[in-house]
């Protein structure tokens, strides 16, 4: 048996309906949490499992959400911070859809901009729009460059 | 629609092409009024004096009108206007905007809401293309734009006048040397950037060890409220400060530019030495601005 199915086995059960969140970056479910707006005020039913052993990444965690699929940009969001992630989406107990997730090539309304005086940081009716070269991000309006620590600017 | 936002989104072509109708206009002039009944909208968000009345200049010379915001204080802004709002208003009553705006990337929003072209008159420390090109022409009148060795000096982390200038002088493969005190250096992401545009950038602290080497000086001012007490900034001021003395031994085609205002960073003594070219850089104002709104405007 594979040992990634074995430990998550043991720690999460499968569930009926939703979307399975594997390969996460060690350590960053929380924030793929976060990005999701999933706290706990909301709704939604669970499963967190952190730092699980992965014969690709070392250690990855994986986070299952029951009765919910996630949207095109929700999936952005997370391809931020979590590049390797794959998302399964499952309905009746089965994967009826397994996909990677790719960083676009302009991410519209994700980033809050560090530039305090980004005309995208006033009362403006523009979202924030950065470019993608590589392993920066480029605000298309003032030019900054996030180019680490991105989980902290997104919206 | 032509909009003038960034020095950047200018390839080299552009480039030469406004270089060169500038060149023709301040020899022969424009034609008799090409934008009679057309309207330049000066929308002003924070003190100018040059960038200001040289647009209007040109737009004048070129037969046309201009409309000025006037205040912020007494614009709608003071209300609460948002600036896409006011964008959206001005468009119906000018053929052209130039924007000046203490709020970095509000040219381009405003790009992105008015239904006539926009020139950046300077967007917080941001992008001055109009500047630039300026800046390009002046150098262009000495020497050919390849390969020159320039030297920017002052505050080299917050002046947008040396980002822009460096982002342009990549498409002429420059040697580019930084000089500037710690911690006002270029920024991290504009050095990447020049150098992976295959320019080489090269960063000292003072600029005796580098003068005699160069053939543009490149000056600009530092701001007071950027060093933690005033003896500091008064020291930096003072070792930047170019003297007739420091000019002695320098190249003798050195020029030396500044976009003005200055303070103290030049001596008044070297007003009068052949290399000063900054007067001469505020006239080019004119006819670059010139070539501007007639590109967005025939």
């Amino acid at each position: 048996m594979n040992s990634d199915k074995y430990q998550e086995g043991l720690l999460i059960s499968a569930i009926q309906n939703g979307t399975v969140i594997d390969h996460i970056t060690g350590g960053e479910a929380l924030i793929v949490l976060r990005i999701l707006g999933i706290t706990g005020s909301t709704n939604e039913c669970v499963s967190v499992a952190t730092n699980v052993v992965s014969s690709a990444l070392g250690r990855k965690d994986v986070v299952k959400i029951e009765n919910r699929e996630l949207k095109d940009e929700e999936v952005d969001r997370i391809a931020l911070i979590a590049p390797k992630a794959t998302i399964n989406i499952i309905r009746e107990r089965r994967v009826v859809e397994k996909k990677g997730v790719d960083i676009p090539d302009t991410l519209i309304g994700v980033l809050r901009c560090p530039n305090p005086c980004c005309i995208t940081n006033t009362n403006e009716p523009v979202s924030s729009r950065f470019s993608v070269q590589g392993k920066r991000l480029i605000c298309d309006y003032c030019d900054t460059v996030i180019g680490s620590d991105i989980s902290s600017h997104i919206i | 629609m032509r909009h003038y936002i960034s020095i950047r989104d200018l390839d080299r072509n552009q480039i030469d092409h406004l270089i060169d109708r500038a060149a023709r206009i301040a020899v022969y002039g424009a034609d008799a009024q090409p934008l009679k009944r057309k309207i330049l909208g000066l929308l002003f968000f924070e003190p100018s004096t040059r960038t200001r009345m040289s647009f209007e200049s040109a737009m004048l010379r070129l037969g046309g009108s201009c409309m000025n915001l006037g205040g912020v204080e007494v614009s709608s802004m003071a209300k609460g206007e948002t600036l896409a709002d006011t964008i959206r208003v001005v468009s119906g009553y000018a053929d052209t905007i130039v924007l000046r705006h203490p709020k970095v990337g509000a040219a381009r929003l405003a790009s992105e809401f008015a239904d006539v072209p926009v020139i950046n008159g300077g967007d917080g420390a941001g992008q001055h293309p109009s500047q630039t090109l300026i800046d390009l022409y002046t150098i262009h009148q000495s020497m050919p734009l390849d390969r020159i060795k320039i030297g920017l000096v002052g505050d080299l982390m917050y002046g947008r006048t040396t980002h822009s200038l460096a982002y342009a002088l990549t498409r002429y493969n420059a040697e580019i040397h930084a000089i500037s005190p710690k911690g006002l250096g270029l920024p991290e992401s504009l050095k990447h950037d020049l150098r992976e545009a295959g320019c080489e950038v090269i960063e000292h602290d003072s600029i005796e060890e580098i003068i005699r080497d160069l053939d543009v000086l490149y000056v600009t001012r530092f701001q007071r409220e950027r060093f933690p007490d005033p003896a500091s900034f008064f020291d930096v001021a003072a070792s930047y400060r170019i003297t007739p003395s420091l000019l002695q031994g320098v190249k003798d085609n050195l020029i030396l530019l500044h976009p003005l205002p200055r303070v103290d960073e030049i001596d008044p003594a070297v007003d009068s030495l052949p290399y000063a070219r900054y007067f001469q850089q505020a006239r080019n104002g004119v006819p670059v601005r010139m070539a501007m709104l007639l590109e967005v405007m025939q």
